[in-house]
């Protein structure tokens, strides 16, 4: 925005600019949102301070998270300067933090792979058999951007469950309708008699990725599998990040592109590769979405080496309240895989009692295994 | 809408006025919405806690404009022909045999006998098609959030034209669009594009002074310092981090609950004994028992 005046002259001009400032808050304002707010105003009494807030809010936002965001640019838009000059409306938000891009190669790795291309499309077959059971954090640049490549390829199959829905089938009651038309089509005569049944539905999956500092090595491969996963079936899949906070991320990993995907992921995840309050965050995610059905009947996985520096009772109980509502709990700990390991970090013992399933997903092939696991759950 | 009946609808001031003889208590965001709604002949989409009022609005709007409540309650799987319409196909089946048995020897026409199958009378009115043809009325589609995609997407075609079409008898269009409440309580996130067909309400619980005036509006002849008690209870409970926060409906029970069993004032007898009402998690409400006289002190 570069306009500075105060807007008193036209009173539309004025508006468009406040939804203007409100896009640049992150708010979802199209071109049709502007026009519902035009003409909310238009039924309403424009200078009213409390109506045209209202107006703007019924017709701008739409979610619980767009109304602080709101408020402030609303705040901040009509109040009147006090004193001096009038505020300045720019973009003040910090340009996005580039974390994401400093976890996945450098684009330098590009170049180094030029050189040898012809060599890798040779040696391809073979390496992906090698690359599919390497550890996930061990990799180097080249294999990392080969990795990418192998997650996108992915076809995960989707858990399924029985619909109320009826489909016309061999088996199952009696369809009037489908009996009847066949039956017209005879001049009334009823030769056979037609079926429908249950039909299948897709089945809930809940994805929940640790991103705090200790799974940082894993996080980008992991947060890439759940884009797949994601992108595969965009209306059933859920997916969060869990660090010192929960963020949904269900949003941004349904963007096509795995890489712009993930950039607006990395965004959205404000605490990226800090502690963990596994309990804490738990409790929030069945709070919030867990309890009023995300996790009800779905499989939900847990993708966390189960670092708690936190008291692990609260997670013990979040878990046992997650049990009952999820279809199966699946817990994923990268290093499950490695040689040795037994499940005795505070975490794992916690939640250990309430799990279906204990895999490693340390590796494209266990990350093969587990959609496996989710698929005949 | 010019032909909606006059009154209510005059201004936002004016509807709250209306809300409020129903004994729904509108703030000014809840009666501009409304308002907004019936003028821009939009759905309202009402988001919010559960029991936070957003079922009881498109009761109480139905009352304010005398027009009928028709309520779609959603629910997984849900499909056209429960929201819609279906042929009434046992009567159908009777109708041919009954054409059979008068057509003597002669060879029905397929055509004709077609046609008459498909008679309106032969159409069962589900609630969308029902309102469409009830003028006026309001209808309420409950809990969208548990219906799956395919079915917002089929209702965004009929929230926008006010019309259905049924391929053997053609468009069924409301005279008068019928004003339409969607609630959801945010277990899924409901698809931008039939939000944006929308006014947006996010609806919170009401502050003390309010809470306090909906217990009188619901429960005529609630002694004063019963209800300021339990809605500073409720409002204390809502901030003791329980599994289920209680909602405007679970303070309406709880001080019916109260009266029932005789209790004029609220102490921790009476609350251990009817905390049944307010607490639906038995985790809730051991934890709330153990520290009832701190929460009644406040």
């Amino acid at each position: 925005m570069t306009s500075t005046e105060t807007p008193v002259g036209d009173p539309i001009e004025g508006l468009v600019g406040f939804t203007v400032v409100l896009r640049s808050a992150g708010l979802a304002v199209t071109t049709d949102r502007v026009a519902a707010f035009l003409s909310a105003l238009d039924a309403l009494d424009v200078t009213s301070r409390t109506q045209t807030y209202w107006a703007g809010r019924l017709t701008l936002c739409s979610d619980p998270d767009d109304l602080p965001r709101y408020d402030r640019a609303f705040e901040d838009w009509f109040t009147p300067p006090r004193g001096g000059g009038r505020t300045r409306i720019v973009d003040e938000r910090k340009p996005p933090p580039p974390k994401l891009a400093a976890l996945t190669p450098s684009t330098q790795g590009e170049s180094d792979d030029e050189g040898t291309e012809s060599t890798q499309v040779f040696t391809r077959a073979s390496g992906n058999e090698v690359l599919r059971n390497r550890d996930l954090a061990e990799l180097t640049p080249s294999e990392r951007e080969h990795l990418r490549r192998l997650l996108a390829l992915l076809r995960p199959e989707l858990p399924t469950r029985r619909s109320r829905r009826l489909r016309p089938s061999r088996h199952g009651a009696t369809d009037p309708g489908r009996t009847l038309r066949a039956a017209l089509r005879d001049h009334g005569e009823m030769r056979h008699l037609r079926r429908r049944d249950q039909s299948r539905r897709p089945r809930r999956v809940v994805l929940l990725v640790d991103v705090s500092g200790s799974m940082e090595p894993y996080a980008d491969a992991l947060l890439r599998f759940a884009h797949v996963v994601v992108r595969r079936s965009p209306g059933t899949v859920e997916a969060f990040t869990l660090g010192t906070r929960l963020t949904r991320i269900t949003r941004e990993l349904r963007m096509r592109d795995a890489d712009r995907a993930l950039a607006a992921a990395g965004r959205a995840i404000p605490d990226w590769s800090g502690g963990t309050r596994l309990g804490e965050v738990m409790r929030a995610f069945v709070d919030r979405w867990g309890q009023r059905g995300a996790a009800r009947r779905a499989v939900v996985v847990v993708f966390s080496d189960g670092w708690e520096r936190g008291e692990t009772e609260l997670l013990g109980v979040q878990m046992s309240r997650l049990h009952r509502l999820a279809h199966k709990l699946v817990w994923v700990n990268p290093h499950a895989g490695k040689d040795g390991y037994a499940p005795v970090q505070g975490g794992i013992v916690a939640a250990l009692p309430y799990l279906d399933d204990l895999l490693a997903g340390h590796s494209l092939a266990t990350l093969e295994e587990l959609l496996e696991v989710v698929r005949n759950a | 809408m010019n032909d909606r009946p006059a009154g209510p609808a005059d201004s936002p001031a004016a509807l709250a006025a209306a809300l409020r003889s129903t004994g729904y208590l509108a703030d000014d965001g809840l009666a501009t919405a409304t308002f907004l709604a019936m003028r821009m002949n939009r759905p309202l989409f009402c988001e919010g806690e559960p029991g936070t009022g957003k079922t009881a609005l498109a009761q109480a709007l139905a009352q304010v404009l005398g027009a009928k409540l028709i309520r779609l309650q959603c629910h997984d799987g849900i499909d056209a022909s429960q929201a819609l319409y279906d042929w009434d196909f046992p009567r159908q089946l009777l109708h041919l045999r009954a054409l059979e048995a008068t057509a003597g020897s002669g060879a029905l026409d397929t055509e004709a006998v077609e046609a008459s199958l498909y008679d309106p009378r032969f159409l069962l009115a589900r609630p969308i098609l029902e309102a469409l043809q009830t003028t006026p009325s309001v209808l309420l589609i409950d809990e969208i959030d548990r219906a799956d995609d395919e079915f917002e997407a089929f209702l965004l075609e009929v929230l926008t034209e006010h019309a259905v079409t049924i391929p053997e008898i053609g468009e069924i269009r409301a005279t008068v669009p019928p004003l339409v409440v969607l609630t959801s309580n945010r277990t899924r996130e409901v698809h931008d594009a039939l939000k944006r067909r929308c006014l947006y309400l996010w609806l919170d619980h009401p502050d003390l002074a309010r809470e306090i005036e909906i217990l009188h509006s619901r429960l005529p002849g609630i002694p004063e310092r019963l209800a300021a008690q339990v809605a500073g209870a409720v409002r204390a409970l809502r901030q003791a981090d329980l599994l289920k926060p209680p909602g405007v409906a679970e303070t309406i029970d709880w001080a019916r609950a109260l009266q029932l069993v005789g209790a004029n004032h609220l102490d921790v007898d009476s609350a251990a004994a009817t905390l049944g009402a307010v607490l639906k998690y038995r985790e809730d409400a051991d934890r709330v028992r153990k520290q009832l006289d701190t929460l009644l002190a406040s």
